[in-house]
């Protein structure tokens, strides 16, 4: 797939965020760019603002001032429910546990974003022919076997479980592709084997990679890494 | 669109994946339903039923009391005996130069439960019901010898009597064996074509019968050491000294307020002249109130079923905070939670709507043909009418408000939880 012509695909700009009824900021970022294609790993401790960040960027949240762009799209100008369609069309998104619907099947499960949002319907139409097929040749590489497809999910190991929300994540190639601690409820083992899938995923498909994690050891693997604790000044001030 | 028809599968597919705990908040919209239902349309059709058992009688007239219980016993044989009017009444008021004809009905006796009418051929020339239609016999003729009996459908297919059958009338009401009139048995000599009106559960003999076999009783029970044989009795004068009730056409019914004053000034006996439509209407507007109360207790089973519902879908929300997210994460607004959980209840409405109105079906037919036989109560399913469309449509509004309940809740939680998965 082809990156964005945006030069960045995530681009914040003095954007600071305050709970409503706080006046201390949670994050205060002066800058903070992802570029097309590029795999970044945010690391910080539990309560460092990490759910509030990816809540910004996939457009949940709304900064108190500053400049949020994804893929060309400013989402601090966006209304909420244009940021809503924003997200199921150019962003996928994992969870860092229990990331499946119960009453779906697998495949149906890989298939919602497709269903909310007819541009990533599109793109998976245009990848594969269908977005059926789209979810089939994912799940394929994810090695998972077409006999569990049609399957309910509620039996699935958590490895699996995240090998199904990571080809929800990917299909229809959103350019951007955000993890909230996607591989901490994976053992040492299955933690590597996902790592290495989800990379050649979004490498296949093009997506940028924002992974967030606690676990600095997974931190190799990416191209470029962050600590949530350095980029924060409103963190800073509060150790100082 | 699409969009809102993927919700709804989902919401399908939701309602289904926890149906062991949702059946029961089906169940109870079904019985609600049932109820509300079941009430309306047993009102109506008893009603129907009442208003259709007679046709083209102008007055009812007897001894002077209350007017819905001379109906009742006269025509629907039912409640307790009324006084009787005397038979010199009877032939006056036959005889006035206003009266097309008359029926006299005398009763008091009983077969296997049914009523039995003491009353004359005129009966079957006459009588009328369900918008103008005749009685007809589907075998036979009417009485004629003194120990003839017409028996009506339900009575000859119950007990299985044809033309020639021997049956004993038994002394009022009573299941006292004693109380027989078994020394003068009657022969079948005609079996009614079905009506389903009373006459189905009645049985017909001649005034000078009915006289005949109460020869050698008095107070209720038989004379002692005075017995009169059947073949005795022609001896005797059976002309009846009173009947309960005469039915009254007239030559036109502009008349009928004019015999009405007429009869409530006869010097020679209290009486009374009642006319039908008059009647019932009085009974229906005092059973109306009950009528109301027990609509209004329906309404009430209703809205707790409404509320059960609510607060089944309630609880399941905190479990379904993840699932809430995950839709949110993969583009799905507020709006669309909202609508997905909306659609749940409502699911759950029509559900229970449909298997109400399936066991409302199921239940006419198992007890429709008990009420036909013992009350001579016909019921049957029929598209709903207009106003069993509008409970329907009742109970639908009032379950979209209730689904709006937990709808609100999910919207407020997928506001506040945003993507954060709480455990």
């Amino acid at each position: 797939m082809a990156p964005s012509s945006a030069p960045f695909a995530v681009e914040l700009r003095d954007v600071r965020f305050s709970w409503p009824g706080q006046a201390r900021p949670v994050l205060d970022i002066a800058h903070l760019s992802i570029r097309p294609g590029e795999r970044v790993f945010i690391s910080g401790p539990s309560g460092s603002g990490k759910s509030t960040l990816l809540g910004l960027i996939a457009g949940i949240l709304r900064p108190g001032c500053g400049h949020i762009v994804v893929n060309g799209a400013a989402l601090h100008a966006m209304g909420a429910s244009a940021r809503d369609r924003f997200r199921g069309a150019e962003i996928g998104f994992i969870f860092q546990q229990f990331n499946l619907i119960p009453y779906l099947s697998m495949l149906e499960n890989v298939l919602i974003p497709c269903r909310l949002s007819a541009r990533r319907q599109a793109r998976a139409s245009r990848q594969a022919g269908s977005p059926r097929e789209a979810a089939a040749r994912l799940l394929e590489r994810l090695d998972l076997a077409p006999a569990l497809w049609e399957r309910p999910v509620t039996r699935l190991s958590a490895g699996q479980q995240q090998r199904v929300a990571a080809a929800r994540a990917l299909i229809g190639a959103p350019p951007l592709l955000i993890a909230d601690e996607p591989s901490s409820a994976l053992d040492a083992d299955r933690r590597d084997i996902f790592l290495e899938l989800l990379l050649a995923e979004c490498a296949l498909a093009g997506s940028s990679l924002l992974f967030v994690s606690h676990d600095g050891a997974l931190a190799k693997a990416f191209s470029t890494t962050l600590r949530l604790n350095d980029l924060n000044a409103a963190a800073r001030e509060e150790s100082a | 669109m699409r969009r809102f028809f993927y919700l709804m599968s989902l919401a399908r597919k939701s309602a289904w994946n926890r149906r062991g705990t949702l059946s029961l908040v089906v169940l109870c919209i079904a019985l609600s339903t049932l109820l509300l239902l079941g009430i309306e349309r047993i009102r109506n059709q008893i009603r129907e039923n009442f208003v259709q058992a007679v046709s083209g009688v102008d007055l009812v007239v007897g001894a002077r009391g209350g007017d819905i219980p001379l109906m009742l016993y006269a025509v629907f044989h039912l409640g307790g005996a009324t006084n009787g009017m005397g038979w010199e009444s009877a032939r006056r008021i036959a005889a006035h130069r206003d009266v097309a004809w008359t029926i006299p009905l005398s009763l008091g006796d009983s077969h296997n439960g049914h009523p039995v009418v003491a009353t004359t051929p005129d009966f079957f020339d006459h009588y009328r019901f369900r918008a103008g239609r005749r009685i007809e016999f589907a075998q036979g003729r009417a009485f004629d010898a003194l120990f003839d009996v017409v028996v009506g459908a339900e009575v000859a297919r119950k007990a299985g009597y044809r033309i020639g059958s021997s049956l004993v009338l038994r002394h009022g009401n009573s299941d006292v064996r004693l109380a027989e009139h078994s020394d003068k048995p009657f022969t079948v000599t005609g079996i009614l074509a079905p009506t389903g009106t009373p006459v189905d559960r009645a049985l017909y003999i001649s005034l000078a019968a009915m006289e005949a076999i109460h020869i050698d009783w008095q107070g209720g029970a038989p004379i002692p050491g005075f017995q009169v044989r059947a073949d005795q009795v022609g001896k005797f004068d059976l002309t009846p000294k009173s009947i309960t009730a005469l039915l009254v056409g007239l030559k036109s019914r502009s008349r009928v307020f004019a015999l009405q004053r007429e009869l409530g000034a006869w010097k020679e006996e209290a009486l009374m002249g009642v006319m039908p439509g008059v009647a019932m209407d009085r009974l229906w507007r005092m059973l109306d109130i009950g009528e109301r109360v027990l609509l209004l207790v329906s309404a009430l089973v209703t809205l707790t079923g409404l509320a059960g519902l609510a607060s089944a879908i309630l609880a399941g929300l905190g479990e379904r905070r993840r699932e809430l997210a995950i839709l949110r994460s993969a583009g799905a607004r507020p709006l669309d939670i909202l609508f997905l959980l909306a659609c749940e209840g409502v699911l759950l409405v029509f559900a229970g709507i449909a298997a109400g109105l399936l066991c409302l079906v199921l239940l006419l037919f198992a007890i429709g043909p008990i009420l036909a036989s013992r009350y001579g109560i016909v019921l049957y399913f029929s598209c709903p009418a207009r106003e069993e469309w509008l409970l329907l449509g009742g109970i639908v509004v009032a379950g979209s408000l209730a689904s709006l309940i937990p709808a609100w809740r999910a919207y407020r939680i997928s506001l506040s939880d945003g993507l954060t998965l709480s455990t």
